[in-house]
């Protein structure tokens, strides 16, 4: 394996880290959580800026209009909660008076997916990335691991207009180097390849690392691709990928409808037709469970990618 | 002093703008726009620190105002114009193909003196509560103005911010509710009565005023007093009786005009119990 890991870390823990280092370099930066602080490790910006975190309880669509308003006066702020509650429950909300408004807003999910694990279903959030990324003006995030999660926090800041960063609860393998700068919409060759590539995104990237180990025992050559960036995405990078191996494989802890492998399917199906075969989740609700056991029930594991490839290589 | 005189002849004025506006595309809300016409002059002629000629989205150094209830906006476009945020000519555009005065407002069309998109109801109250916050982290003493319908309060998100404003001690902000008791499907007590309103205001923490919304002098006079009530560690709400479609005699009191526009035999009637004042657009 091309890439280690140092050990495992949550996701979530890298937007925490990312925004106390945001909360000493950047005074414009404010936050704001709906009764999930510690979940989404918040304290340390807030106990070194008190004046600058706005508690806002158990009320979501006032925190996403109070984001809003606070970017009128030039805050940048950083809205935290649940991906099932910073989307699904707000929607309208976030699509007046953030995407519409296009307000300089970053919507800091936290707990998407499956792997938020035993709370189940009501809280197992697998539709946000296709909400989000409906929406015009917003950019859509998900990084792999805790590095990136803190730099794509850090890069956010940077960016003028509505992000939704999204990210998890589990500790999964950190491998992605401490100092990398994240660069917005700008896909990241993981391992180059020539006879499939796997686009894979958030805690699917590493298990499409260990897929394209497993394919090269097997003799098969592929390529992973870390699309960070769901939003706008790198088409440039993903139409050279696919003209190399012509065959496609997309991992996301996310539906099928409406993902990460409908962003790229449908640029293909327009600019350079490819068989490609999906891992998400498809057209179910998820259930209580142990996030590793759930993955493996819902075919989100490594063992599915690697057929996944083999399927798509042998349709070419 | 405020001039009374000419602050009634703007309004006038709005309002015939008003019925002008909704009659061209045949289509908006005089209802609403009509009973408050008095109030948008109020705030932009007379109450507010506004710097119209030079509009920036951050607003430092001014006082803001947060349209809620969006549908009003005929009233709102033309206060702005008038105000001198854009020209005048501009209102002939409303609601029109590649008009920057849609049907509710917006930010995206750039058209001076709109801060945020309002029209799906309840969220302007919230957004009010963020710029106020924004003011005070920026050490701005300028105040946050906000109107919201009473129907509007059928929303769950206002009473959340209601909550919250008390809770966080938001006293730069005045909010005004246009309580005329009439909404779309007909009067709010039929619908979904909003029970003692004032006593709701009041147990949530907040100074409440009451006012006439169709009487310059009295609408004056209550918001001075909202403004010697801030800074005090609790944010104020006017509850302000309107008519809905105040100035229009078979528009008056009814909710039936609160989203049509007159036909043209009733726009004939209309315009002429509304002389042009000031100069039409």
């Amino acid at each position: 394996m091309k890439y280690i890991s140092t050990g495992n870390k949550d996701t979530r823990s890298g937007f925490g880290a990312g925004l106390h280092e945001l909360g000493r370099s950047n005074p414009n930066v404010v936050a704001l959580c709906a009764d999930l602080v510690g979940s989404l490790k918040m304290d340390a910006f807030i106990n070194e800026n008190p004046d600058r975190f706005f508690q806002v309880g158990i009320a979501e669509a006032n925190m996403i209009g109070l984001a809003a308003g606070l970017t009128i006066g030039g805050k940048i702020p950083f809205a935290g909660t649940f991906a099932v509650f910073a989307t699904g429950r707000v929607y309208d909300q976030v699509r007046q008076v953030v995407a519409y408004s296009n307000k300089n807003v970053k919507i800091c999910a936290s707990h998407a997916g499956l792997t938020l694990g035993e709370d189940g279903a009501t809280h197992q959030m697998l539709e946000d990335i296709g909400l989000m990324k409906m929406l015009p003006n917003m950019t859509v995030i998900v990084p792999c691991d805790y590095n990136q999660t803190r730099a794509a926090t850090l890069a956010v800041a940077e960016h003028v207009g509505p992000v939704y960063l999204r990210f998890g609860r589990p500790a999964v393998p950190n491998f992605t180097p401490v100092d990398q700068k994240f660069e917005i919409g700008k896909a990241q060759h993981l391992v180059e390849g020539n006879q499939v590539t796997i686009f894979a995104t958030g805690h699917m990237v590493w298990k499409a690392l260990e897929a394209a180990d497993l394919l090269e025992q097997k003799g098969i050559s592929a390529e992973v691709i870390n699309i960070h960036t769901i939003k706008p995405l790198d088409e440039e990078a993903v139409l050279k990928s696919v003209a190399k191996t012509r065959s496609v494989v997309t991992a996301e802890e996310h539906m099928m409808n409406g993902g990460l492998g409908d962003s790229i399917a449908q640029l293909l199906v327009r600019k350079l037709p490819a068989p490609i075969e999906m891992i998400a989740v498809n057209d179910t609700f998820g259930e209580s469970g142990k996030p590793e056991e759930l993955l493996v029930k819902y075919g989100l594991d490594t063992p599915n990618i690697v057929n996944a490839a083999l399927k798509a290589i042998a349709r070419k | 002093m405020a001039d009374i005189e000419f602050l009634n002849k703007m309004a006038a004025q709005v309002r015939r703008d008003v019925i002008r506006m909704v009659h061209k595309p045949a289509s908006g809300h005089p209802g609403g726009s009509l009973g408050c016409a008095d109030f948008f002059t109020a705030l932009y002629f007379d109450v507010m620190n506004i710097n119209p000629k030079n509009f920036t989205m951050d607003g430092i150094g001014e006082d803001l105002f947060f349209l809620s209830n969006g549908h009003l906006s005929a009233a709102w476009y033309s206060v702005l114009a008038r105000r001198g945020y854009f020209d005048i000519a501009e209102l002939s555009t409303f609601r029109l193909i590649n008009s920057r005065l849609q049907g509710h407002p917006t930010t995206a069309e750039h058209l001076p003196g709109i801060r945020v998109a309002s029209g799906s109801l309840g969220q302007g109250l919230s957004v009010a509560c963020g710029a106020a916050l924004a003011k005070k982290l920026n050490g701005d003493k300028n105040l946050i103005y906000t109107l919201h319908g009473d129907g509007e309060m059928q929303e769950g998100q206002i009473w959340e911010a209601a909550l919250f404003a008390a809770s966080k001690k938001i006293d730069n902000l005045i909010a005004t509710i246009d309580y005329n008791g009439k909404q779309i499907d007909g009067p709010v007590d039929q619908v979904v009565s909003l029970g003692n309103l004032k006593a709701k205001w009041i147990s949530f923490g907040w100074e409440v005023l009451e006012t006439n919304g169709n009487n310059m002098e009295g609408l004056l006079a209550t918001i001075a007093m909202a403004k010697s009530k801030t800074g005090n560690g609790k944010p104020v709400v006017i509850l302000m009786r309107t008519v809905m479609g105040m100035g229009v005699d078979f528009m008056m009191g009814t909710h039936k005009w609160h989203g049509k526009a007159p036909n043209d035999e009733e726009f004939a009637s209309a315009i002429a119990q509304l002389p042009e004042t000031i100069g039409d657009f």
